[in-house]
């Protein structure tokens, strides 16, 4: 089977400066992959070259069967980021916002309430607006917005940033199942145990590259 | 038409109700506009009133009046409609969905056309009550068709420049810097077409058809430069 990430001696720039240098790394369906390094390595960069974001410069660079030299939009729809913001309209309620990023792939009503259910927002939560949760409750949400989304690959940077120790419990939870669903999860952290220990894999992304443990 | 190309236009157009429903739904339940970019509007027409002190001064210029006003408050109404975008990375995520960003763009213009119209019958309103301006029914279908062709004009304007001033810093000062020289078009059509339908300074119907083409153009450009541009623009 074809890996879901699969980048060779990638070479990406950021705003003039090298954010990738010869980067590396296949990922197969199903990992939860931790991405540890210090700040400015090229984590953020490496997960939003996978989302489509950032251009590939040199090398091969293919993410769910679609070559990113060639077309970086391809995969766009089939993947989900979350970054430090988590896209949502705090104006709207949580299921406002889960029914508006599931409608983008066409998701049905009975998607979006499975995905609130899977969250644990199908209660009281449902129809409050985004603004009003707390930080973790919005992390949730979000996340309920990638399930809606049908994203097979989740590139999720410092998930755990802001939330509280049931929050960060919850999270584990639910990247766990996600993955025990089938999808492949790629996270940026510097919660070493934390998300060591949820990790099947953990690499270094040092100086713009990737080295394996 | 060709099958691929028929595909596309009905997925952008999708996108573009989803967006525009999304648009009107944040602002029934934040009421900016009714709230604070109407009563703004108000306040502006006010002003002029008290700066002319002059009726037969302000029936006469009363187009003009109420354009600038409309795009003064067209400047409110397209940062709020970027910056519910840019509050919490919306706009990052609806490039990582792969949504079509012609539908993006359309979406938002017609969100922002709608409440640029809500807008416009309140300040028209405001320019017979406080300026005493008569629209002789006779020419009703000239200052529709006035509104229809500049209200469009404006949208796209907003959203494209609203989409390029998105991701900049001080993009709350660059707007009106990028905006305002690019909508004097519709400022001098609208304001000359509007005095055509008032029969402000003798001009007649006729006086108002051509601006009104020229509104029409400058939104059909307008309009498809941001959809085949939009992408392109909020792109890294």
């Amino acid at each position: 089977m074809e890996p879901v990430v699969r980048l060779v001696d990638v070479v990406a720039v950021l705003g003039g400066f090298p954010a990738l240098a010869g980067a590396s790394l296949t990922v197969e369906r199903g990992e939860i992959v931790l991405l540890q390094g210090p700040n400015g390595a090229g984590k953020t960069s490496l997960l939003r070259l996978c989302a489509g974001l950032l251009p590939v410069e040199r090398g091969a660079a293919t993410v769910l069967g679609c070559d990113l030299v060639a077309d970086r939009t391809a995969v766009r729809n089939r993947v989900g980021l979350l970054g430090h913001a988590n896209g949502l309209y705090a104006e709207l309620t949580v299921h406002d916002n889960v029914r508006f990023w599931g409608a983008t792939v066409g998701a049905s009503e009975g998607e979006v309430t499975a995905a609130l259910a899977r969250m644990a927002l199908d209660g009281r939560l449902r129809d409050v607006a985004v603004g009003r949760l707390s930080a973790g409750q919005r992390r949730r949400t979000a996340l309920a917005c990638l399930v809606a989304r049908r994203a097979e690959l989740w590139l999720l940077d410092e998930p755990h940033a802001g939330l509280d120790a049931v929050g960060r419990d919850d999270l584990d939870g639910i990247l766990r199942a996600a993955a025990a669903a089938g999808a492949t999860v790629l996270v940026a952290s510097h919660e070493l145990e934390r998300v060591g220990r949820l990790a099947t894999r953990v690499v270094d992304v040092v100086g713009g590259q990737v080295r394996a443990r | 038409m060709s099958v691929k190309a028929r595909s596309a236009a009905a997925q952008a157009w999708r996108v573009a109700r989803l967006v525009a429903v999304k648009d009107l739904r944040v602002e029934w339940r934040s009421r900016v506009v009714l709230n604070q970019v109407l009563p703004f509007a108000a306040v502006v027409m006010v002003m002029f009133a008290f700066a002319l002190d002059n009726t037969d001064l302000l029936t006469r210029v009363a187009p003009g009046l109420v354009w600038m006003a409309t795009i003064f408050s067209l400047q409110v109404l397209v940062q709020r409609s970027f910056a519910i975008e840019t509050a919490d990375g919306a706009l990052d995520a609806l490039q990582v969905a792969g949504v079509r960003p012609g539908g993006v763009f359309l979406g938002k213009s017609l969100a922002l056309a709608a409440e640029l119209a809500v807008l416009e019958v309140v300040l028209l309103g405001a320019a017979i009550v406080l300026y005493r301006t008569d629209v002789p029914a006779g020419r009703l279908g000239l200052l529709a068709a006035t509104y229809l062709a500049a209200t469009c004009g404006l949208a796209f304007v907003g959203t494209l420049y609203g989409g390029l001033a998105a991701g900049a810093k001080g993009r709350e000062t660059l707007l009106p810097l990028l905006m305002l020289p690019v909508v004097a078009p519709v400022l001098i059509g609208a304001t000359r077409a509007t005095e055509a339908a008032f029969g402000t300074n003798d001009a007649t119907t006729g006086d108002g058809w051509p601006w009104l083409g020229l509104l029409a153009l400058f939104a059909a450009v307008f309009g498809t430069a941001g959809t085949l541009g939009f992408g392109s623009l909020i792109d890294e």
